[in-house]
């Protein structure tokens, strides 16, 4: 997506949305959502709808986890390393994820297909350990499992 | 009555495969011309057995544990399956995990399908704020009192001071803010009664918004729960629509409604003022106490604030009198606790039991032991915050004071259970990197506390100066519990003091090793 696009959709997300502070970060959630990320180009414009200092918009956007100022690859995979995960063998999990996929935690594969991030707690504990791809959650997750995941988003969006 | 076939449809057993399992089964089914209906339900909270499914019968319900879409083909050929079939597992309240339980909160949990209002109202929902509607709202708090109803968070604070006190204060505009930002590693009671019965909170919240006279209602939902969030969505436009939300929703002229927020991936918005800054579309840094929210809270208005199961045992209370709420557990811990048991354990899941159970009792108990097989070393009490506890300390009270005086606490009531290929060294280290990569920066010895104490550890564990660095540790710790402005970097030294009180041997290597060591180093 080229950088007019990109601030074509802010603009269409901010001409929705009341300028009312409290509505800074639902509108940032939705950028983010449909453009994957919130460019660093955009703060002003958002700065301005709301009447506030740009600083207030990073402050805001740099704050948040979720929140990311560029692109992430065209999958996020998510790997809870939260301690019901641990107890079920997550940081192996993530060792191998990082093994298959060639790349750090919190890094995006060379042709940025898969980003891989560590997450804190999905609320499925009890059924750890867990990944998150996109909205759906995958449960007692072992590598063969893992790999089944990987083999599936390759095939389907490559 | 066309009888049904239940499929769950929660987080949990979705990440199982609850949904292809729901497909087959209704593939299976208009095939061979059988007469009945899926049903898609919550979950009852038993993790072992998903995805569950279950079967109208004359006698029950009838369960079939760990469904997968191949099973359907010949669970449903020759019709539906009957008590008999080789895959049953019984009428599923017959099931001891769950005949063991004293559920009050999770009653309708997995009962229902979630989105049902009907089935909500034929299954006593709406009876508390029948109740409540009739009420002054000073009797409804007195009602909450009586309850001795205390903040399910993991705070415990008296419920009833926290709603007397948003109503005797007088303000254009009240709200009442629901704290679903479940973040503890662990719980997932909160997640489960959105997923599975979220008109329950809505009640809850309510009943709330009647006694404090609020008008405005959010629920701050974390965003690493998606499946709550379209329940929610969908449960609060159903609730407009039959106007339980909206201009009459607390008694005729007399409006209430909630929005839903969606967080965006900060463990901080779990403390209660910088969840309020986070809805008010700031960092979600949090507040100095004085005033507290019920004073002034959401945009400086009185806010009472509560946790999910705290909105949920209000409908309860209400609909059953406080005396009967109260009736159900030990000392100052009133009524039942949705214990979350999960980590390396056989059986995990939703345990509600009247405080006073004992650790064991669920850990061994409802839990089966090990996942693994292996023996079980440590459990984990109360989220990322609580204290590691071994064995020995398992016959401890599951009630707020008894844990207070094992230096644990309950928190919100997870329980993670970790079998002996644990490193408590490990886990202490952890437990300070959480709080640096959550600490929301305000307050110096959380914020700088956090990184510091991730040093003096890994020094710890290599085996460098290790006297000096326990003795740096420990005043580490202490400052950051005596000077943190919230919890976060309050509580964290609870786990690493656990580990250091009743696992040292796994941080603090021996003495043979350490002379080389530290050479080295």
């Amino acid at each position: 997506m080229n950088h007019e696009r990109e601030l074509d959709i802010v603009r269409e997300e901010l001409a929705v949305t009341a300028p009312s502070k409290d509505l800074l970060l639902p509108l940032l959630l939705d950028v983010q959502r449909r453009i994957g990320h919130v460019p660093k180009g955009s703060v002003d414009l958002i700065a301005q709808h709301f009447n506030l200092s740009r600083a207030d918009v990073h402050g805001v956007a740099s704050f948040y986890h979720d929140l990311r100022d560029v692109p992430a690859g065209r999958h996020v995979v998510q790997i809870c390393q939260a301690e019901a995960c641990q107890a079920v063998g997550c940081r192996t999990l993530a060792a191998h994820a990082q093994r298959r996929l060639g790349v750090a935690m919190g890094a995006t594969t060379a042709d940025s297909h898969i980003t891989i991030e560590p997450a804190y707690c999905f609320g499925n504990c009890a059924c750890g350990p867990t990944v998150r791809v996109g909205d759906e959650i995958y449960g007692r997750v072992t590598a063969d499992r893992f790999d089944v995941l990987i083999a599936a988003l390759d095939e389907t969006h490559r | 009555m066309t009888p049904c076939i239940f499929v769950p449809n929660d987080t949990g057993a979705r990440s199982l495969g609850a949904d292809h399992v729901a497909e087959a089964i209704r593939s299976t089914v208009e095939r061979s011309g059988i007469d009945a209906r899926i049903v898609r339900n919550g979950s009852r909270g038993a993790y072992a057995l998903e995805p569950l499914i279950e079967v109208d019968s004359p006698r029950g319900r009838i369960g079939f544990a760990r469904m997968q879409p191949d099973h359907a083909a010949t669970l449903f050929a020759g019709g539906l399956p009957e008590i008999d079939h080789p895959l049953c597992i019984g009428r599923v309240d017959d099931v001891p995990f769950f005949r063991k339980q004293q559920r009050l909160t999770f009653i309708r949990a997995g009962i229902i399908d979630p989105l049902d209002l009907d089935a909500y109202r034929a299954n006593g929902g709406f009876e508390g704020l029948g109740r409540a509607l009739a009420l002054a709202p000073a009797q409804i708090v007195d009602e909450v009192r009586r309850s001795g109803l205390r903040g399910r968070g993991g705070a415990a604070f008296p419920a009833a001071i926290k709603w007397q006190t948003v109503l005797e204060t007088s303000a254009p505009m009240k709200y009442v803010v629901c704290n679903a930002d479940e973040g503890d590693s662990g719980t997932f009671a909160d997640r489960l009664l959105m997923e599975a019965d979220p008109f329950q909170l809505i009640e809850g919240m309510t009943i709330a918004a009647i006694a404090t006279g609020a008008s405005g209602g959010y629920i701050y939902l974390r965003s690493e729960y998606p499946h709550a969030r379209d329940v929610l969505e969908h449960a609060l436009s159903i609730a407009r629509r039959a106007g339980i939300l909206g201009p009459d929703a607390c008694g005729p002229g007399r409006s209430f409604d909630i929005e839903l927020r969606i967080g965006a991936g900060a463990y901080v918005c779990g403390e209660e003022t910088s969840l309020l800054e986070s809805i008010e579309g700031k960092r979600a840094l949090v507040r100095f106490k004085p005033p507290v929210p019920a004073i002034s809270g959401l945009f400086g208005q009185p806010t009472l604030i509560n946790n999910v199961l705290t909105f949920a045992a209000a409908t309860t209370i209400l609909a059953k009198g406080g005396e009967y709420y109260a009736a159900f557990g030990v000392g100052r811990s009133r009524g039942t606790m949705p214990f979350q048991l999960s980590g390396n354990v056989a059986q995990g899941g939703i345990v509600e039991v009247p405080f006073g159970a004992s650790l064991r009792s669920i850990i061994e108990g409802f839990g089966q032991g090990s996942l693994s097989g292996r023996p079980l070393r440590a459990a984990q009490v109360g989220g990322p915050l609580g204290a590691y506890l071994p064995p020995s300390l398992w016959d401890t009270s599951l009630d707020y004071e008894a844990f207070t005086n094992e230096s644990a606490m309950l928190g919100h009531g997870g329980i993670v259970a970790f079998d002996d290929s644990v490193d408590l060294g490990e886990q202490a280290e952890f437990a300070m990197q959480f709080c640096a990569h959550e600490s929301c920066g305000k307050c110096t010895p959380c914020r700088i506390g956090s990184v510091r104490g991730v040093e003096v550890i890994q020094r710890i564990r290599r085996g460098a100066a290790v006297d000096a660095n326990v003795a740096l540790l420990e005043d580490l710790c202490e400052t950051m519990e005596v000077g943190s402005l919230c919890a976060l970097g309050g509580l964290t030294p609870v786990p690493v003091r656990s580990i250091l009180r009743h696992f040292r041997d796994d941080l603090v290597p021996s003495g043979t090793n350490l002379i080389a060591v530290e050479r080295r180093s």
